[in-house]
């Protein structure tokens, strides 16, 4: 059971509408006693980093996602901003992230932008797949995914790097270590490229 | 390479699907759930839904529809019609939307923007300008209600406004061109694209893919919006929901050469 935390950021329905339609089972994540029959989570994102980590840090699930994701490696999908939150800071704000793949959330740099509109990076975008990861199966890079975001992840250790995607310069668009996945893009408002890595992420075989 | 956008836009009137000419003679063209999940299919890159009566019936969004849209919806989902409060557009994005359309309500009060931008997100607050050639003077009106009512609001200087106080898009309708299939009002777009440094969508006058692609050409990274191309078919307009797959879309975003 695919359980979406529900910590106050975020498109719930959005990914919980996908699921549905695939038939794969989740629940929204509300309270700590939600926690007890998931096997894998995926933690939403909008707004700006300090918000979501505010609203992080008062859900009180911060604790039991560290145990879990850190100590029992249970599966966990950020997207976008809780992504961000995987890191270690963020230009965007400055409160502390989760430091869960080591990394700093920075501002594109509009200068290296030739048309407008600069910021946000927003719409479709191809996406290079350079780990060859069973989580891309049956996913077409170049019809890409559905972007909307001003900051990016810088990864300090590059085997971190999951997809890579260019505004300005290369960017991660997706990172991974382990049994913890980020993902900029939304496969939520991806087409059958979303569907087809949300339907991997459930089938995923880590251990 | 960022792409841009080629998005269905849609008009709901009396709980169907219809089409307008310069916003007048609307044509009923279909029920709203059927058409989306037929864009679904066809994975258009966004969608964007305007309840054309809420304003003018000065009642607020349809939630039971915006919740069946968005259920349906695989792709970037913008509501708009009828949005006044920050409780609405809050309720709106809950329920599956990306983004939520904004008219009336800021023309008559821009801080509405602000405070929505601040609950729901600043990317996913979206301002639908409806505008009108000036006859004589040149420049353009805008105006609400379907057309009806002209604004006191200045063209350019609540375009600059809007940049300023921070939006995730504006969309430009072009009430001259609409239904028109003449290609879209290229002065009207490059005159926005100099006033503002966010993301901009045209909507008006497409009637074949090659405009979209003489836009595209223009303005690199852009929205380029439809009505008519997208739900007619042939010189007769046939109602038939359509739109480019992957093989006939790639090539229009190749530059065209002069």
């Amino acid at each position: 059971m695919i359980g979406i935390i529900n910590y106050g950021s975020g498109n719930i329905e959005a990914i919980s509408n996908i699921y549905n339609r695939l038939n794969i089972e989740c629940k929204v994540i509300n309270n700590l006693k939600d926690f007890e029959s998931v096997d894998r989570l995926i933690l939403p994102g909008v707004g700006s980093f300090d918000e979501c980590m505010k609203q992080l840090n008062n859900s009180g699930f911060k604790e039991k996602l560290n145990r879990i994701v850190l100590e029992d490696k249970v599966p966990i999908l950020g997207i976008c901003i809780g992504m961000h939150i995987m890191g270690n800071s963020s230009e965007e704000g400055v409160l502390e992230g989760l430091g869960w793949i080591p990394g700093k959330i920075k501002k594109f740099d509009k200068s290296l932008l030739v048309n407008k509109p600069y910021l946000p990076h927003m719409g479709w975008n191809n996406v290079n797949n350079i780990h060859d990861h069973i989580i891309f199966t049956g996913v077409n890079e170049n019809q890409g995914f559905y972007f909307v975001h001003s900051y990016y992840y810088e990864c300090e250790k590059e085997q971190n790097t999951l997809t890579i995607c260019n505004y300005g310069l290369d960017f991660s668009s997706s990172i991974f270590k382990e049994n913890i996945f980020g993902m900029q893009f939304h496969p939520e408002k991806s087409h059958s490229n979303g569907e087809n890595l949300l339907s991997n992420f459930a089938k995923l075989d880590i251990c | 390479m960022l792409r841009s956008r080629i998005i269905p836009c849609l008009l709901v009137h009396k709980k169907g699907l219809v089409k307008t000419v310069n916003f007048k003679n609307s044509k009923y063209v279909g029920d709203p759930i059927n058409a989306v999940k037929i864009f679904n299919e066809k994975e258009v890159d966004e969608l964007i839904v305007l309840d054309i009566d809420a304003t003018k019936d000065q009642r607020g969004p349809d939630f039971t529809l915006i919740r069946n849209l968005a259920a349906e919806c695989r792709m970037p989902f913008c509501y708009g019609g009828g949005v006044s409060t920050v409780a609405q557009a809050r309720k709106i994005i809950s329920l599956g939307a990306e983004k939520v359309a904004l008219s009336s309500a800021v023309i008559n009060d821009i801080s509405l923007c602000k405070a929505i931008g601040i609950a729901v997100g600043v990317q996913s607050v979206v301002v639908v300008l409806d505008v009108k050639k000036r006859k004589l003077l040149g420049g353009y009106d805008i105006f609400t209600n379907n057309g009806q009512v002209k604004s006191k609001r200045r063209f350019k200087e609540f375009v600059v406004e809007l940049d300023q106080i921070g939006v995730g898009e504006i969309v430009i309708n072009s009430i001259d061109n609409d239904g028109v299939m003449a290609g879209y009002d290229m002065d009207l777009a490059s005159l926005v694209r100099d006033l503002c440094d966010i993301p901009i969508t045209i909507l008006g006058g497409a009637g074949t893919l090659d405009h979209i692609k003489k836009l595209i050409s223009k303005f690199k990274v852009i929205g380029a919006a439809a009505g008519s191309l997208f739900v007619f078919k042939g010189k007769y307009k046939a109602v038939l929901i359509n739109y480019p797959n992957r093989e006939e879309k790639f090539p229009l975003y190749k530059e065209i050469r002069k």
